[in-house]
Order: structure tokens, then C-alpha cells, then sequence
């Protein structure tokens, strides 16, 4: 009996265990101010956010005196966590595609964007193609298989892509997408043919939609047809102007910018965001009147002329007009300081802290129409939290811990700690290899079967 | 005794002559698979065919009768891929090996010439160009009786093939094949098809001009759209058939054709990662499938997933090593070296969690390697039994062909490989191989250097 009751007990602990406290942290909330105090964390959600809470008993304490507590870091562009390729640059409409299907959980970027305070990231198709294939959104929760790391109830996107990647791509010359030497041309080859192929796509679109229309007015009013024949290509666009899928958009010149919400209009749908949008900042009235946020770099331009005439004002000017504006990494280096990237939008066009930071995570997560769950320090909201050693916005603000549904996926102790273990576990099986093969050199398995 | 020596000489000097119409193995160790080992008995083979086996068998008056003292008597072995008998260098289409030659080939990858009709250097745009597609094809149709490799491998022990046509993403239809010396390649064919081969390449670029799809995600897409395409051909062939008036005649496409006429999917798996997407993949397209590969499945979780999806693995025989001549400052990874320590357990842990699999040469050809690759899985913790069964009765079962071959059972198929020892020991030697009730004596193995790994690995660099 009393084994029993000890075995109830062990199973009930973990029980317990689900409830975490954060405490004597700075917590900035970005959605309700910033404050000394707790977040506790129920179930992977958060409870409670105080300066005084209600400790429950059998919970988890995290102590974050002197420390700093954001919500988890949310990147709209990434292309991180993903095999084979993130480019179809075969085609100009590459919209059957799925990142989906790529899916990477172990890819290493997806750890090091935890150490670097992500918890979210879109994952988007490349932009050789005006419209690119369909996109993604993940929770880093490394560790995980593919399926775990899909942002349940995201809505899915699709990339777009405008300017010199998609009309490169069709140059003779090659460029993105291209594979070596000299491939026959792939139309669109200019910023004209980059609208044609957009508008082309979404006539085609259209007349599919409308077979598919007419085939369910038929089954509704009780008749067999054969359904017409499905195309994963014009399925995706058909999602787009049925408004089940988001339209990411990469661009650059406020012309092309202009353009792009035209065809958007003309064909009854959204543009959900617009990627990069370094010029975003001389049309910014436009963009905020067709809905769209933008995504952008903090101060990264100049690597190509139509990213010349950009500005780091651009984010906070573009805020000032009433766009929802986040700072994006597209780049798994830059992804892990994006908090510093938001720190820059104080400097240049004065953004309060909170402005800032809301621009790597509420605003984001409002692209993504995520924002019911995730962004800020709010009661209700998934327990996607970073701690910071020092002030996040800083340079010097290393990330401590990272828990994103109330889990913790990263512990700077805890790495640092694990890295002597790890090397000497690598070393063993390093000597067992070497003492396998004596010498490495024409050894008669030949190249088949090699990794690495 | 001596004379039996000298008559069994004889006898192979005719190798491919015809042989006795009855054969008798007598007093040897039997091996039969599919039940426990007879320490001392006799195999009978009458027309190509196992009429008797066990300890006390009347052996029959007219048979030829080997004397088995000493001798251990198997099933054939069963590859359970390859691409023997296939022509490898057939003009134009076949000769550049294309995605089949593995990686480290690639950029010797020069447009495949994918369909008979399409120009050469038609860059395929979409899927409904059909790139890379050969699903029609079958290894039976194509098998050459002339090729070397027929008898490299049967000296090893192998008397059955499952051969497909790999090249491209849909390579075609595969076929069990005999491997005996053939005049007509007709005789050799088993069973076919028995599915057909699809491989991801990693995405390298369809037609012409790196057309669609060139990338991992593309393949995936193509093959998706391929089995849409399949089953809505379907649906409106099968409408034209019960009533073509007033309808509008469907298009004829062999590469729906040949998905339809496919019995089940090979698809490629090699990392864990690889074995979620595909397993889930086959899932999606509803067709009874195959992964190939499983070189991480020794991984937590990987087990699980195959009896979760009830999905048979072949799992390659060439193990993991690192690269000949690789920069010895260039440190592999932890994965790598994992996998180059526990790829060769991949077999005994999806017994012992009781996943059904088979083993293949991966295009190990000589007779030595292949034993070596085998003993490798042995001493990684897979017993004799499994081993020689998931080379024999196992591939059988995985293709369903195990009514006729795989094990020694009367009324099966008479190929058998006699051995002096254990079969997958470092000094055994295969004293003579039986298919069809045929009697070979194995070459004199000089190694073909094979053609390289002959399946797909997906994801390639990491």
C-alpha cells in the first residue's frame, strides 16, 4: 500500500512540475509595460504576470534576479531548418512547392536561433521566383520532429518575390536558380515580366478556382461529376484569393512595391507582408492603406542596386505611418541577435524600448496573425519567454534561458556546462574510427558510401 | 570419393550446360529458412524445382547426387535492390547513369535524357512535363542476359535480383530476376513488376537547362502531383470505359500508366529525418510502400516509426564510412561519426523491436565485400539467422514472392548456395550455387569495381 501511494505520488510530480514561476525578473511585456516582478506559467500557457503573484505549490522557481525577461523572439524571414534547397528556381511560379515538406528539426540553426532568443520563426521559400513556394511557420522547439515544430494553427504563406532575384533567374547569363553554364533563358527577365507572371498566375488561377466552383455547385445540388483535376500549383494561388493563404512578398523600389498592391487589388486579395520593403519608407501612406506590414532590416542595404537607396530610418518612418513594421533576420547569423537589430530603430528615428522590441515580437507575430498567441508577456499567451542577463535591447545581453510553451529548449549554463562531456564523447568516437581504419587513404569501400 | 570430386569438376566445366534433370544434395547441414536446421539431410531438386527436403529422403533413382559431408546448404540469397541484369550502358538514355550513379556524380550529370519523345534539351517546366520520369519502364523488359555482373554476384551467393531501373525520379517498375545464364532474358524473369523506384536526388535539376525540379521540395511536389495525376486518370479512364459517348476522350499518358501498373513504392530514407518525412509521405499517397536506405534507423524513435506506418525497410549494405582521403583537419561531426559507429546495429535493432526488413548490396558486388558487409551487421549484434533470413526470406515476404522463393521448402524455386562454413564467415567459400535447379561454380573473383552505390541518397550533403 504505502508502494502504492508512492507511485502515486511520482506519477503526480510531474504534474506539478508543469507549473513554472519566473521571478524578481524585469519583465517587459511589450503589450502591458515593463515591471519588476513574476509570469507564472500553467500548463505551457501564462497564468499570472505581476509584480506580486501567487506561487503554486510544487512549482518550478526560476530565479531571474537582475535579470530580463522578454517575450520569445519572433523572426518573420527565415530560411533556416530546411533540406534540399529553400529555392524551386526552376520555374517562375514555383507555388506547388512546400517548405512543409523540408522540414529540418535538426538542423543545428534552429538551436542557435533559441540561443539567440528565438522562439518563432516564418520560413520562407527563396526569391528566385515571382511567385515562390509555399511557406511555414515554426516554434524552435529543437529537439522535436518535424510535425512538432509547426506552429499549430499558423495560417500557412506563400512567397513572393519581386526585382532583380525572379527577373535574374531568367537571365541567359544564369543567376539564382540557375545551374551553371548557360541555361536556356527562364522567362520573366524584367520588372515588367515580374508583373505578367504574377498577373498570368492568377488568371489561370482564377479560371481553376472557377472549374472547381462550378464541380462543388453540382455535387451541392445532388449531381456526380468527375472533379476537375487538381493542381497543386493553382491550388496555392486559389487559397491565396479564397484568403486561406499569406501572401510574404519580397521586394525592394516603392515602384515595384506600388505595382504589387495593384495586381493585389485588381484580383481581390491581401498582401500580408512586404519582405525587406527597403524603400517601404517613401510609399509607407500606400502600404498602410492596403493592409500590409512590413518586414525590414535594421541598417543592411547597399549589396545590390535596387537595395542602394534605403535608409535605417526606414522601420520607424514606416511605423509613424501606421505600418505594422518587424525587423527581420533572413540570414541564420543575423537571427540570433535580432534583438540588438531592434535596439537600432531606438537610435535611428527614436522608437521607444517598447516599440523596439515589439518590432521582434508583437509586431511579427501580428504579420503572422499569431498575436492571440504569442508576442507578449500576456496572460493566456503561450509561455514563449527569454531571460537576459542584462538589458535585451544591449549589445552585451547574452540570452540565459529560453522556454517556449513553458519548456525550457535553452540553458546557457547547461550548454556550457555539457560542453566538456560532449567533446570527450566526440573524441571516443573519433579514436574508434581511427583505430577502424588504420589508414583512411584507399580504403576499398570506395566513395559510395560516404557521409559527411 | 575422388571420383565425385572429378564428376563434380566435370560438371562444372559444363556449368551452363544442361544439367541433370534431378539433383540430390545428400548428408549436408540445411539451412532452410523457414524452419530449424537440419544437422544432416538431403535436398532433392527436380525440373528446377525443390521436391524434397529433410533428414530422411528417399533420394531418387535417376538423381545426380552431391555428396554434402562437410557442407552447409542455403536458400539462394535475395538482393532486394539492385540493378543487375539492367544495361548500364546503353547509347544515349542509359549512359550517363544519371542519379542512379549516386552522389559525387552529379556534375557528370549532363541532361537525362528522360523520355524517348521529349527533345533532348527540352527544359522540363512543371510536372506536367513528366521530368525525369520513366514509370513505364520495366526491369523486365530491359534485363540483358549478357551482363558481367550476372555472375559476379551469383558467385557470392546471390541467385535472385530485385532489379529496377534507377535512373531519374520515377526510374520504372522493378522485377525479380534468376540469375542464371540465360539465352533469352525471359527465362530469368521471377515475378514482375514488384513496384516501382523513386528516388529524391536531392534535387539536381530535371531536363535540360536544370528545369523543374531542382530541389528537394520540387521532387517532393512532382511526386505528389504525379499520384493526384494518377488518381483522377484513373477516375476518368474508368468513366470513358463504362460510357465514352458525349465525353470528351482522356489523353493517353504512359506515365500515369505505369504508376497505376506499380504495386507498391520504393522511396529512399536514409537519415531519421528522412524516415518521418517519407513514412508520412507514403501515407499521404496511399500506396503500399518500401523504404530503402536506413542508415539512422538505430535511432531512438526510428523503430517505432516504421511499426507505427507498418512499413518494410531494406537497409543498405554499404555502411557508412568516412571519405578516402578526407582533410584530417576537417573534423566529421558527432552524426557522421555516430553513424559510421552504429549504422552496421541498424539490423539487429529493428529485429529485436521487430520491424520487418531486408538487407541489399547496395551495389557491392564481389563476393568477399559482400560477406564482410554482412559480418559487419553480425558483429553489430544481428544473429546468423537473421542475417541469412533477411537476405533470403525476408526480401521474399517484403515483395510477397515468398510462395516461390526465399526459403527451402518443397515446391520452391531450386536455388540454393552451398557453402564450406558459415556462409557469412570471413573464410567460408561458396563451393557452387544452384538457380533453377542449375549448378554454377562461383568465378574466380576478380572484383568489377561495381558501378557504385546504387540507390538514392537523399539529402546528400550536411
Amino acid at each position: 500500500m504505502k508502494k502504492l501511494i508512492l507511485a502515486a505520488l511520482v506519477a503526480l510530480a510531474p504534474l506539478g512540475a508543469q507549473t513554472t514561476v519566473i521571478q524578481n525578473a524585469t519583465v517587459m511585456t511589450v503589450a502591458k509595460g515593463t515591471f519588476k516582478g513574476s509570469v507564472v506559467i500553467k500548463d505551457g500557457k501564462i497564468a499570472e504576470v505581476g509584480e506580486k503573484v501567487m506561487v503554486p505549490q510544487g512549482a518550478t522557481i526560476i530565479d531571474a534576479t537582475n535579470q530580463y525577461l522578454i517575450p520569445g523572439i519572433i523572426d518573420c524571414h527565415s530560411h533556416i531548418a530546411g533540406d534540399g534547397g529553400i529555392n524551386e528556381g526552376s520555374v517562375s511560379v514555383s507555388s506547388m512547392v512546400d517548405i512543409k515538406d523540408i522540414i529540418n528539426p535538426e538542423d543545428i540553426s534552429i538551436y542557435r536561433a533559441l540561443a539567440g532568443g528565438v522562439t518563432t520563426a516564418n520560413i520562407l521559400h527563396g526569391s528566385a521566383n515571382s511567385i515562390g513556394g509555399k511557406t511555414i511557420v515554426l516554434k524552435m522547439r529543437w529537439g522535436k520532429d518535424a510535425q512538432s515544430l509547426i506552429f499549430e494553427g499558423a495560417m500557412p504563406g506563400i512567397k513572393f518575390a519581386l526585382g532583380e532575384n525572379p527577373k535574374r533567374a531568367g537571365n541567359p547569363q544564369g543567376g539564382r536558380g540557375a545551374a551553371g553554364q548557360t541555361v536556356q533563358a527562364r522567362y520573366p527577365a524584367t520588372r515588367m515580366g515580374v508583373e505578367d507572371t504574377i498577373r498570368e498566375a492568377f488568371n489561370e488561377a482564377k479560371i481553376y478556382k472557377a472549374g472547381w466552383d462550378e464541380y462543388q455547385a453540382k455535387v451541392a445540388r445532388g449531381e456526380h461529376p468527375i472533379p476537375p483535376r487538381k493542381d497543386l500549383k493553382l491550388e496555392a494561388l486559389k487559397e491565396v484569393l479564397e484568403g486561406k493563404r499569406y501572401v510574404h512578398a519580397h521586394c525592394y523600389r516603392a515602384d515595384e512595391i506600388l505595382m504589387l498592391m495593384r495586381v493585389a487589388d485588381d484580383y481581390g486579395f491581401k498582401i500580408r507582408t512586404l519582405q525587406h520593403v527597403l524603400e517601404g519608407y517613401k510609399v509607407a501612406k500606400e502600404i498602410a492603406a492596403h493592409g500590409a506590414g512590413a518586414s525590414t532590416f535594421s541598417d543592411w542595404w547597399d549589396y545590390k542596386m535596387e537595395a542602394v537607396d534605403a535608409i535605417p530610418f526606414n522601420a520607424s518612418l514606416m511605423t509613424k505611418k501606421g505600418v505594422v513594421v518587424s525587423l527581420n533576420s533572413d540570414d541564420a547569423e543575423l537571427m540570433r541577435h535580432l534583438n540588438s537589430e531592434a535596439g537600432k530603430a531606438m537610435k535611428y528615428g527614436g522608437m521607444s524600448e517598447t516599440e523596439a522590441l515589439a518590432m521582434v515580437t508583437l509586431n511579427p507575430a501580428k504579420q503572422l496573425g499569431i498575436d492571440n498567441r504569442v508576442g507578449s508577456i500576456e496572460v493566456g499567451k503561450d509561455a514563449d519567454l527569454v531571460i537576459y542577463d542584462k538589458f535585451p535591447l544591449s549589445d552585451f545581453a547574452k540570452v540565459q534561458k529560453v522556454l517556449i510553451d513553458g519548456h525550457k529548449y535553452f540553458d546557457r549554463d547547461e550548454e556550457v556546462s555539457s560542453r566538456p562531456a560532449k567533446a570527450a564523447e566526440k573524441q571516443k568516437l573519433l579514436d574508434k574510427e581511427k583505430q577502424a581504419t588504420p589508414q583512411r587513404q584507399g580504403t576499398p569501400t570506395g566513395r559510395g558510401g560516404r557521409i559527411g | 570419393m575422388k571420383k565425385l570430386v572429378t564428376a563434380l569438376l566435370l560438371l562444372c566445366a559444363y556449368a551452363m550446360a544442361d544439367g541433370p534433370v534431378t539433383v540430390a544434395i545428400h548428408n549436408a547441414k540445411i539451412v532452410p529458412v523457414s524452419g530449424p536446421v537440419i544437422n544432416k539431410g538431403t535436398v532433392v531438386i527436380h525440373k528446377g524445382l525443390i521436391t524434397d527436403v529433410g533428414e530422411s529422403v528417399q533420394v531418387p533413382a535417376d538423381a545426380w547426387v552431391i555428396e554434402g559431408e562437410g557442407l552447409t546448404v542455403y536458400p539462394g540469397l535475395i538482393d532486394a535492390l539492385s540493378t543487375v541484369g539492367m544495361p548500364g550502358a546503353a547509347p544515349a538514355a542509359a549512359a550517363t547513369g544519371g542519379r542512379g550513379g549516386g552522389r559525387g556524380q552529379t556534375t557528370t550529370l549532363a541532361a537525362p535524357t528522360v523520355t524517348a519523345t521529349a527533345a533532348p534539351a527540352t527544359r522540363s517546366m512543371g510536372p506536367e512535363d513528366r521530368p525525369q520520369t520513366t514509370s513505364w519502364t520495366i526491369a523486365a523488359d530491359e534485363i540483358s542476359p549478357t551482363d558481367r555482373r550476372i555472375e559476379t554476384v551469383r558467385s557470392g551467393g546471390i541467385t535472385t535480383t530485385v532489379t529496377f531501373p534507377t535512373r531519374g525520379i520515377f526510374g520504372g517498375q522493378g522485377s525479380a530476376i534468376d540469375l542464371m545464364a540465360a539465352e533469352k532474358s525471359g527465362e530469368m524473369v521471377v515475378a514482375s513488376p514488384m513496384g516501382q523506384y523513386i528516388a529524391l536526388g536531392g534535387g539536381r535539376g530535371g531536363g535540360g537547362g536544370g528545369g523543374f525540379p531542382s530541389s528537394l521540395m520540387g521532387v517532393i511536389a512532382y511526386i505528389r502531383q504525379v499520384y493526384l495525376d494518377a488518381e483522377h486518370y484513373k477516375l476518368v479512364k474508368d468513366a470513358y470505359a463504362k460510357d465514352p459517348r458525349g465525353m470528351e476522350r482522356p489523353e493517353y499518358d504512359r506515365a500515369l500508366e505505369g504508376i497505376l501498373a506499380s504495386p507498391r513504392i520504393l522511396l529512399p530514407a536514409n537519415r531519421l529525418v528522412e524516415v518521418d518525412r517519407m513514412l508520412r509521405f507514403a501515407a499521404e499517397l496511399k500506396q503500399p510502400t518500401i523504404l530503402y536506405g536506413g542508415r539512422e534507423a538505430y535511432r531512438d524513435g526510428a523503430a517505432d516509426l516504421f511499426k507505427k506506418y507498418n512499413t518494410p525497410v531494406l537497409i543498405s549494405l554499404r555502411w557508412p564510412t568516412l571519405p578516402a582521403g578526407a582533410d584530417p583537419d576537417n573534423e566529421p561531426n558527432m552524426r557522421t561519426l555516430e553513424d559510421i559507429d552504429k549504422a552496421p546495429s541498424v539490423p539487429s535493432v529493428l529485429k529485436k523491436a521487430g520491424v520487418k526488413f531486408a538487407l541489399y548490396s547496395d551495389g557491392i558486388d564481389a563476393a568477399r565485400d559482400l560477406q564482410r558487409a554482412v559480418k559487419k551487421a553480425i558483429d553489430a549484434g544481428l544473429s546468423r539467422e537473421d542475417a541469412i533470413r533477411a537476405m533470403t526470406l525476408s526480401p521474399a515476404e517484403i515483395y510477397g514472392i515468398d510462395n516461390r522463393l526465399g526459403s527451402i521448402e518443397k515446391g520452391k524455386i531450386g536455388n540454393l548456395v552451398v557453402t564450406r562454413g558459415d556462409i557469412f564467415d570471413d573464410r567460408t567459400r561458396v563451393e557452387m550455387i544452384f538457380v533453377d535447379g542449375k549448378q554454377y561454380k562461383p568465378a574466380d573473383t576478380t572484383p568489377t569495381g561495381g558501378r557504385g552505390m546504387v540507390t538514392d541518397d537523399p539529402g546528400g550533403n550536411r
